[in-house]
This record gives structure tokens, C-alpha cells and sequence, in this order.
């Protein structure tokens, strides 16, 4: 794969699914005072909405994630990223449930980004494309979610970053969410966190062919810089035991160390590999832009650091979980959300799953985490009255 | 859901202390069950007294286990987890058999009646005969069928007796609205007197609130 060119190389790939698009004189209001119009939002549904329009299920994606979080991948040809997840008779069961996963503005799967042409100008945004936040991502989903006609979401499911939708969605349109699993998260994005994006950001910036952003226009493109970017975000969705596990001090198809700076070890090999298929599928400067979206989320920064004020009266069902090994959103962040939760008196369930696969967890079969979802799925279903 | 709930209604039957505490809880309130294990009272009180219940355990099986029945339960612990909580955030908050395992249970009783409207709170009596008998003639910590662990691997490790517990609830001018024992059979008696209670109760079970609360 990493021998074909990068789909993000000059004519921007048409990909299949729904899309909701609003013109010029529907623009989406951002944080930043900016404004993005015209805008598309790309999305995929499974299952039916039911007649009350109470069953519907909006799964937020990651980072990196796409609106095919049930269907094969347009680019890559894989199941969709939540497959173990979502489907008939699965956890988020599609004979029961009308799920809908939307790609976030800023993306490049077919919501509107970066590397979208800009009316104004007829080339592509590149920098000229505002920064957009969590809660802008949120905003254009609501306005999915209104167009699909539903009052009230069943429930709002995602991790990391995903999760941190979810705890937007929370704070922002409390009666439009019967129940929230933030999943793998945290309320604001932690000091190591921005550190470690700001190092996959240079990664990109650095790379000659980045342009200032305008490899679109110029027709090149900055794989090696977003190749680095990815390997080095890799690690840290990863664990010690895990990488160790999977790949020890085992050389790659070699007996012994070659004394150069070729990938002697498996777990080079593994990286580099990592790298350069996601060029494939990703855009250089969504990268930039959704990982700065990450940076500036602090729920409780708006509400004089007092997280608890963003959930003040909540009356959704809260379903919080962390893995053991994720040093990444560690259980820590989840606990804090735990206690401000409390500290409103909401229905907060909150689990902490044993296991040693680190952040990725929560899109790896970990049976626990899936009998905790099931049951608080379930149970949101019973007291909601959906069969 | 009428069928759900006749269906579930059938198939709970639940210990005998934990059903008299079930029966102290006013349908449709909101309680908090702290150390509630994998959540059988919890289960029995959603499904069966339609509360708005919540709960709270130590262990991560435990809660694990509630959660994926579909319960609402979070991972804490009783001295340190319940400062967050609001007060009068509940109904009723009940702590059952876990009292003696706090480090600070002074502390834990007065949170249970500031975060609840009521407490309900049940443990082991010190002072029942058959454990002072066993301190007084084998001269050795008592082992009996509701404390069946040696003392140093006990997580119990502060007992008291009924006395002492109405005594720190004089202190804390917290007042008692119900009381009553459960005997070495399970079965619940009366609580005629302090002093017969401390004797002939296996457990002590209480509905506490906040003196003018």
C-alpha cells in the first residue's frame, strides 16, 4: 500500500455515503469568531430510526477515525473501525438501534476540511481553513441530528477524542441525551497530551513538501512528515507490555544487528509500516487542524475551572470507562469526570477495564469492555422504554 | 415494560437483611448503596421499588459486573469518594456491612446524612454474646459465620458494638428512626432494649437522619 500514491495528492477522491450540506447562507458559527460556509457534513447511518425517533445512537469518531465505523473502509478495504462494536445482535445492536456516525468538520473523509476547496478563493483551504474545535465538531453534528428530524439522542458513544464529543455533547444539549459513554477520555487535554501533538504537528510543518500548507495546490505532498507524525502518535496508543508482547528485541528478518540505521528491530519495522499506510488515507493538514481541536479542549475552562458547573442539573445516564493501561487518557481523567459527575449528583456508572493493550483498547476485543457496554446499553434501553 | 417488570418481579428474592433494608426504601427515591458488591440490592430496589439508584464499590470486579447488568455503579470508596457528593443529593444512602471496614467510620456516618436525607445503615454486632463468649473464654478474636476471617487478613477493622454505634450517633446528633437487630437464624427482631439489642443481635440495622435534617 505504501507504494501507491497518496490519495491526498491532487484531485480530492469522491468518496460513498450521505452527506448533509449547507450553503452559503447557512454558515457554522466556530469558536474562534470565524465562520465555515458552504459546508458538508459526510455521514454514514446503520439500522432504522424507530417511529418515535427514540432509538437513535450517534457514535463520535477518534483522531484519525471516519464515518465508517460499521462499513468497509473506502481507501484501506478494512472492516469498519468498530465492526466488534456495531452491528445485528452486536453490543450496539443494529436490529435494535438507528446508529449514526458522521465524519467531523475538519476531517477529510468527506466533511468539510482542509484540504476542501475554498469558494473564495478556488483552491484548496489549506491554512486558510478556520480552526475548529470540539464543541464546532459537536455544533455540525447537532445540525445533522436536527436534520435527521431526532429531538432526542438515545445515546452518544465514542473514544478519545470521541469521548470528548461526548462529554460535549453532554454539557452543551443536556435533554438531547438520554445517555453518554465517554469512553478512553478526558475533559481537557493533558499538558503531555498537547506535547506530544506538537510534536507530530512539526513532524509535518518540517517536511519540504508540506508547502506552508498549499502541497494541494503544488501538487506534492508531506508523507514523510505525516508518516513521522503518525509513528510517533503510534506509540503512545500503544503500552510498554503490549509493544513488548507483540515484538520483544526480535529483528527484523535478520539474524543479527546490521550496524546502520535500517530497521533492524521488528518494532522499527512495525512503525515505519504504521507510517506509511495512514498517508494513504489522511490529510496532512486535517492532521494539524483536528489535532489542535484536541489541544484546546478543557470543558471546564468556560465554567471558571469548575468542571462540575458543565454538568450542573444533568439529567443523561453516564457511562465513563478507562483501561488499566492507557497512559495516554489514563483513569485519572476519567475519575476527575467521575467526581465532577458526583459533585451534580448524576447518574454516573464509571469501570475501569484490566488490560494491557493501552490506549487502542477500546477498538480491540476486550470481552469485559463489551459485557459494559452491552449492560449499560441494555439498561438506558429498559428505563427508556425502547424494546 | 409492564411484562418486563412482572417478569423481573417474579424472579427476585433477595437476602433477609437486604430485603428489611429494601423495605425501609420509599418507591421512586433516589438512593445511593454504598459497597454495594455486584449491585443485587441495587437491582432489586431499581426493578422492584422503581428508584433512581446509584452505586458505589471498592472492588473493579464488582463493579464491573453491576455495570454490565445494566446498573449504575462507579469504582470508589467510602472515605475518600464521598466529599464530592452534594448534600440531601439522595433519599437514602445506604451502607450495609461495610461500616467496619472504613478507616475513618466517624467520618463515613457523617456523610452518609449529609449526602442523604437517610441513612440506613446495618453491621456486625461486637456485642453480640456468642463474640463476647469467644473473646472471653478462648481469649482469642472472635471468628464467627458473619466475621469468618482471621485478624489479620480481615478487611473488618473497625468493629464495634451496638452501644458504640448509638453512642458515636449521640455524638454526632444524628437520630435514630428505626432500629432493629437481625439473631444468629437471619431472622429481624425488635430492638426493646439497648442493652437486650446488644446482646442477642448478630447484626444492627439502622434509618438514620440528621438531627433537624
Amino acid at each position: 500500500m505504501s507504494s501507491q500514491s497518496s490519495q491526498f495528492t491532487g484531485i480530492r477522491p469522491e468518496f460513498p455515503g450521505l452527506r448533509l450540506s449547507f450553503g452559503s447562507d447557512q454558515p457554522l458559527q466556530l469558536d474562534s469568531g470565524a465562520s465555515l460556509a458552504p459546508f458538508t457534513i459526510a455521514y454514514q447511518t446503520y439500522g432504522a430510526l424507530n417511529r418515535e425517533k427514540s432509538n437513535a445512537i450517534l457514535i463520535c469518531h477518534a483522531l484519525t477515525g471516519d464515518q465508517f465505523v460499521a462499513d468497509k473502509h473506502p481507501i484501506t478495504g478494512k472492516p469498519g473501525w468498530w465492526e466488534a462494536m456495531i452491528g445485528p445482535g452486536k453490543p450496539i445492536d443494529t436490529n435494535r438501534f438507528f446508529i449514526i456516525c458522521s465524519n467531523v468538520i475538519g476531517s477529510c473523509l468527506g466533511s468539510t476540511g482542509p484540504s476542501d476547496i475554498n469558494a473564495a478563493t478556488g483552491k484548496p483551504y489549506g491554512l486558510g481553513f478556520p480552526v475548529i474545535t470540539i464543541a464546532d465538531m459537536v455544533r455540525a453534528q447537532a445540525l445533522l441530528i436536527d436534520h435527521l428530524g431526532i429531538e432526542q439522542l438515545f445515546a452518544v458513544i465514542g473514544g478519545s477524542m470521541g469521548g470528548m464529543q461526548v462529554l460535549q455533547w453532554a454539557a452543551a444539549y443536556p435533554e438531547r441525551v438520554f445517555a453518554a459513554m465517554p469512553i478512553a477520555c478526558a475533559a481537557r487535554h493533558s499538558a503531555q497530551n498537547i506535547a506530544f501533538h506538537e510534536v507530530g504537528r512539526q513532524a509535518i510543518t518540517a517536511d519540504p513538501e508540506w508547502r506552508n500548507g498549499e502541497y494541494l495546490a503544488q501538487g506534492t505532498s508531506p508523507a514523510r512528515g505525516l508518516a513521522v507524525a503518525r509513528m510517533a502518535a503510534h506509540i503512545t496508543y500503544l503500552s510498554e507490555a503490549a509493544l513488548h508482547r507483540k515484538f520483544g528485541r526480535n529483528l527484523q528478518d535478520r539474524a543479527k544487528v546490521t550496524y546502520g540505521f535500517d530497521a533492524d528491530f521488528q518494532v522499527e519495522s512495525y512503525l515505519r509500516h504504521q507510517g506509511s499506510i495512514f498517508v494513504d488515507r489522511f490529510d496532512a493538514n486535517s492532521y494539524l487542524y483536528i489535532t489542535r481541536a484536541m489541544d484546546y479542549f478543557d470543558l471546564a475552562a468556560e465554567q471558571g475551572g469548575q468542571l462540575a458547573l458543565a454538568f450542573k442539573d444533568t439529567k443523561t445516564r453516564f457511562c465513563l470507562v478507562s483501561f488499566t493501561s492507557d497512559w495516554l487518557f489514563p483513569t485519572s481523567e476519567s475519575r476527575a469526570v467521575v467526581h465532577a459527575l458526583n459533585a451534580c449528583a448524576a447518574n454516573v456508572s464509571f469501570v475501569e477495564i484490566n488490560s494491557d493493550k493501552g490506549h487502542d483498547a477500546f477498538l480491540l476485543d476486550e470481552p469485559e469492555f463489551t459485557a459494559v457496554m452491552k449492560g449499560f446499553i441494555d439498561g438506558c434501553a429498559w428505563h427508556r422504554g425502547i424494546r | 415494560m409492564a411484562l418486563e417488570e412482572s417478569e423481573t418481579a417474579a424472579a427476585k428474592r433477595i437476602r433477609v437483611d437486604l430485603q428489611l433494608i429494601a423495605d425501609m426504601v420509599r418507591p421512586r427515591s433516589r438512593v445511593l448503596d454504598i459497597g454495594c458488591g455486584d449491585g443485587v440490592l441495587l437491582d432489586y430496589l431499581v426493578h422492584m421499588k422503581q428508584v433512581d439508584g446509584r452505586g458505589m464499590e471498592l472492588s473493579q470486579a464488582g463493579v464491573n459486573a453491576g455495570v454490565a447488568q445494566g446498573l449504575s455503579i462507579i469504582q470508589g470508596d467510602a472515605d475518600t469518594d464521598l466529599d464530592a457528593y452534594p448534600s440531601d443529593a439522595f433519599d437514602y444512602v445506604i451502607l450495609s456491612q461495610t461500616l467496619q471496614a472504613t478507616r475513618d467510620p466517624r467520618r463515613v456516618v457523617e456523610q452518609l446524612v449529609r449526602i442523604g436525607r437517610r441513612a440506613i445503615v446495618s453491621f456486625p454486632n461486637f456485642g453480640h454474646w456468642r463474640v463476647r463468649w469467644k473473646l472471653g473464654w478462648t481469649g482469642r478474636m472472635p471468628e464467627t459465620d458473619s466475621m469468618p476471617l482471621k485478624w489479620y487478613n480481615t478487611p473488618n477493622i473497625h468493629f464495634c458494638t451496638i452501644q458504640d454505634f448509638l453512642d458515636l450517633c449521640t455524638e454526632l446528633d444524628v437520630e435514630i428512626e428505626k432500629a432493629m437487630v437481625i439473631d444468629a437464624s437471619g431472622q429481624p427482631g425488635a430492638f426493646t432494649s439497648r442493652w437486650r439489642a446488644n446482646l442477642l443481635g448478630e447484626q444492627g440495622m439502622f434509618l438514620l437522619k440528621k438531627r433537624g435534617g
